[in-house]
């Protein structure tokens, strides 16, 4: 009988002898008890995902501007090229890049305070907690209009800041408030997985960390960090992704104007404003690629942090 | 571990700081449902005309309440199958050798990223193809499957992070997978999926693209989507007054549910249970 050992070695709870089989009886009920446990997410998000994209990708590659519909024709990638050399795509990216990395460094910096807060403060957890999730419980359009009111001077209470200017007309003063407007509402989210993250860390380690005269920062940048990681990846992963692709607030507070678009509100004007639904679906396809783009960077560079790498068993 | 007194009045400190800070704008939405429609417009942080009617408007009609009740059924419903369904996939990655696994997490990560602005057409075509249009299920579904990428990421760091020992003993001791699952390992990933609960609760429960796209009545809208269609008074006025009252009725069951779930987030690793 040949022996041709399984693609991966698997420690078997079966107690004993086990050889080198092909695939061992084990090994495969494992990996039908693996496929069968996914099965049902799976088949969810590709029912409910498969159809739209697929669509999507069929109609970006056409000239298909619903109130010309009569002009429809196949015309392969032109949508891609108008867009890619369009500086008003450029622009929009350049804008959301921005508004991307700082709200996202934020966050994770203060997340990861509140993190601790929630976790170790002494007395009103609850309350601190509780308090903290708020701004991410409120309807965003909600919120966002209350910012508008804020910020537009004579209706707000923030607009004499800047000497009733009228802020949310400039350009960088109108991208910072929409980054303090993204970083107010959700902070909770990234403060929730790394405070879930937070209880990995198993108190013992501190304590003897502290025994041994470590300070606490040194706790903190040798023993929570790394231990986080994979908390931290899923949080900084998840929170990119979505500060990618920022919409709401933008469109309550400025619409786009004044050079403060982002390509989720340029898409949204070719898709709905210009019913120009080839280009609309093209540039939703350029975003999901920019966005793979940045998901693949971060599980790189995260490497064995990783979820589905490296099973130590 | 006795605190002393400088720890205490720190921890304080920064507790009140926080609170603080995140009040601020809370505070003045709250006040901006106070306010009269005339007085909307007063750059006063507290209002000057105070006024029940905001609140009064809305509660007494089916067109906010009948949506509230929507969210609240649709978040749960969504909330609970996305957590099993993420358990179980976040376990077999985890745990499991199989074939296919990465092109798994790879796929899952794309589907969360796809603009929702581009999946509202085609989703609206199917759920009329299918009778699903405005319904319960013709939203649940959806978010169910945006849900199921964080929770399956989420989770599986979890159950990575749980000792394999720990379900060895169990079945030494004669459970089968699924007891050792439910009486073992769920327990000790507790924090994992309340987390995973409350954001993808939350996600629901802030959901306005698809919920506005998928409805039609009130029959499934749920509540921010009936914040949109609020009629100020007049056609030319934003109804902020009626939209921040509506803001503030619709978080009273958020802080709610938080409260109770907060504690089972840090119940903590037993980071005793295996010795040695």
């Amino acid at each position: 009988m040949t022996t041709t050992t399984p693609p991966v070695t698997v420690e078997e709870p079966v107690a004993g002898r086990r050889g080198r089989p092909k695939l061992s009886e084990g090994a495969r009920a494992e990996r039908r008890l693996g496929w069968m446990l996914c099965a049902p997410a799976v088949i969810v998000m590709v029912a409910v995902t498969a159809y739209p994209i697929g669509y999507a990708i069929y109609i970006s590659l056409q000239r298909y501007i619903l109130s010309a519909p009569q002009l429809t024709k196949f015309v392969g990638l032109s949508n891609y090229g108008a867009i890619l050399s369009s500086p008003f795509w450029w622009h929009a990216l350049l804008v959301t890049i921005i508004i991307t990395v700082v709200s996202v460094a934020i966050e994770f910096v203060l997340g990861m305070c509140l993190a601790l807060l929630m976790y170790r403060t002494i007395w009103g957890k609850g309350g601190i907690r509780t308090t903290i999730l708020i701004p991410y419980g409120i309807v965003t359009v909600a919120a966002a209009f209350s910012w508008l009111y804020a910020w537009t001077p004579s209706t707000g209470y923030l607009s004499a800041l800047f000497n009733n200017s009228a802020p949310l007309t400039s350009q960088p003063k109108a991208i910072a408030i929409i980054i303090l407007a993204e970083v107010w509402k959700t902070t909770a989210f990234m403060a929730l997985l790394l405070m879930a993250g937070l209880s990995l860390v198993p108190e013992d380690l501190l304590k003897a960390a502290k025994v041994d005269g470590a300070t606490a920062w040194q706790r903190f940048t040798r023993i929570m960090l790394p231990l986080m990681k994979p908390a931290i990846l899923v949080a900084l992963l998840f929170r990119t992704l979505d500060a990618f692709r920022i919409f709401d607030n933008i469109f309550i507070l400025t619409q786009g104007n004044n050079g403060t678009g982002s390509v989720s509100i340029l898409n949204y004007d070719n898709l709905f404003t210009g019913l120009n639904f080839g280009l609309g679906s093209a540039m939703s396809v350029l975003i999901l690629i920019c966005v793979a783009i940045i998901a693949v960077l971060f599980i790189k560079g995260f490497g064995t942090a990783a979820p589905g790498t490296s099973l130590q068993r | 571990m006795a605190t002393t007194t400088p720890q205490k009045v720190g921890w304080s400190v920064a507790n009140v700081v926080t609170i603080v800070l995140v009040l601020i704008p809370l505070v003045w939405i709250i006040s901006l449902s106070f306010k009269t429609t005339g007085s909307i417009t007063d750059p006063t942080y507290f209002p000057v005309h105070w006024t029940w009617s905001n609140y009064s408007g809305i509660l007494t009609t089916s067109t906010f309440l009948r949506p509230l009740l929507n969210s609240v059924g649709i978040g749960a419903i969504a909330t609970f199958v996305a957590v099993v369904l993420a358990s179980m996939a976040a376990y077999a990655v985890a745990r499991l050798n199989f074939p296919g696994k990465s092109v798994l997490i790879g796929v899952s990560l794309l589907i969360a990223m796809f603009p929702a602005i581009a999946l509202a057409t085609p989703l609206f075509n199917i759920e009329r193809v299918l009778g699903l249009f405005n319904t319960w299920p013709g939203l649940i579904i959806p978010y169910v499957a945006t849900g199921l990428p964080l929770g399956i990421y989420t989770l599986s760091a979890f159950f990575r992070e749980i000792p394999w020992e720990l379900e060895k003993a169990a079945k030494v001791d004669g459970a089968t997978p699924f007891q050792a699952f439910v009486r073992v390992i769920a327990p000790l990933a507790a924090p994992g999926m309340v987390t995973t609960a409350i954001l993808v609760f939350l996600f629901c429960w802030n959901e306005f693209l698809l919920a506005i796209t998928l409805t039609a009545t009130t029959a499934s809208r749920t509540a921010p989507a009936a914040l949109s269609f609020f009629t100020g008074s007049s056609q030319f006025a934003v109804p902020t007054g009626s939209i921040s009252a509506a803001a503030v009725v619709i978080t009273i069951p958020i802080i709610i549910f938080v409260l109770f779930f907060q504690r089972r987030i840090v119940a903590g690793l037993t980071s005793g249970a295996v010795k040695g």
